[in-house]
């Protein structure tokens, strides 16, 4: 089985974003009112082998532990569909 | 060792460019051996400090450092750390020796956005280790800077183990060695600079001693972080030097 992992990278939120802020800045003067907190993340996908929804879960895990997500700065979060 | 000569082992990944830089000040200026270690061979050549240079490894993909580090060499290096060896990382070898979690921290985009390319000052917060045992504590280096991720983060816990171990090296300063919020070229975490690792053999620091070590370029504070090693390494202080005894 075969399983389509989309993966979201973001900023704790105890990190500035400085990037997200002048993204923010942009906005306003583009002059659409009432946006706030814009913060920047990153968005992976990827495919994954696996016999069950659980290993590649797994996998998924180990893989945004390991190497997509940087824990001191970073969270994730993936949802799984079946292909 | 060879014929009272350290060896240098100048890591080289896809993307980095200050390689060359560091092999140069190595062998012609300060007239020691210098080896380049490619990121596919897990061989370290018999290399007495190795040095993670600066760069962009991998374009900075996914994040500065993070693919560098699964790169096989990383895994020599990281035994060679585990055993005492002596590793610095300058800018993205800094980036690099966090991601591989051999010292503690992340390296943030600069506060401004910006890439900052100038000569900094860095107060020398500890002169006990085996790469700043030339200076004094509290000297101020000019030393230049070339970045866009140096901001330096950590967790409190984290910042407060590093203040009590004594493991911050350098923070940036200004002329009269006061370490001021305008002397802060990225927006770094109390204006950090340089860290060490708790065992003392492990260093990363942001600004490029390699770019201040040739007389020709008009500075030579680089030196001293060289000059350092060489001196602790030849006279085998360097098992007696560490982030340890440093401590005040």
């Amino acid at each position: 089985m075969a399983y389509l992992s989309k993966i979201r990278v973001t900023l704790r939120p105890s990190i500035l974003d400085p990037q997200g802020k002048a993204v923010e800045h942009a906005i306003a003067t583009l002059g659409v009112a009432s946006i706030r907190d814009v913060r920047m993340g990153k968005y992976i996908e990827l495919k994954v082998e696996g016999d069950s929804e659980a290993e590649a879960r797994q996998k998924t895990e180990e893989v945004c532990k390991k190497l997509l997500a940087n824990p001191i700065m970073e969270d994730y979060a993936f949802e799984l569909l079946k292909i | 060792m060879r014929n009272g000569k350290l060896t240098f082992g100048v890591v080289v990944f896809p993307g980095s460019n200050c390689d060359h830089d560091a092999y140069y000040v190595c062998k012609k200026i300060l007239h020691q051996d210098a080896e380049f270690l490619w990121h596919k061979e897990a061989d370290l050549k018999n290399a007495d400090v190795v040095i993670l240079p600066g760069g962009f490894s991998y374009g900075d993909y996914l994040r500065c450092g993070a693919i560098a580090r699964f790169s096989p060499v990383m895994r020599e290096v990281v035994r060679f750390a585990h055993n005492g060896g002596t590793v610095i990382g300058i800018c993205n070898g800094f980036q690099i020796l966090l991601e591989a979690g051999l010292l503690p921290g992340v390296l943030l985009r600069n506060r401004s956005l910006r890439f900052v390319c100038k000569y900094v000052r860095l107060r020398v917060e500890n002169a006990g280790t085996r790469f700043t045992a030339q200076c004094r504590e509290g000297e101020v280096l000019s030393i230049p800077i070339a970045h866009g991720d140096g901001n330096y983060f950590t967790d409190d816990d984290t910042l407060q183990r590093l203040e009590d171990n004594n493991q911050i090296v350098f923070r940036y300063c200004d002329a009269t060695a006061e370490v001021t919020e305008d002397a802060n070229p990225n927006g770094s975490l109390c204006n950090i600079a340089g860290v060490i690792n708790e065992q003392g053999n492990v260093m990363g620091m942001m600004p490029h001693p390699e770019r201040a070590s040739d007389p020709i370029l008009g500075h030579t504070d680089g030196q001293k972080i060289f000059q350092s090693l060489i001196e602790c390494i030849i006279r085998g202080e360097h098992s007696l030097i560490s982030a340890e005894s440093g401590r005040r």
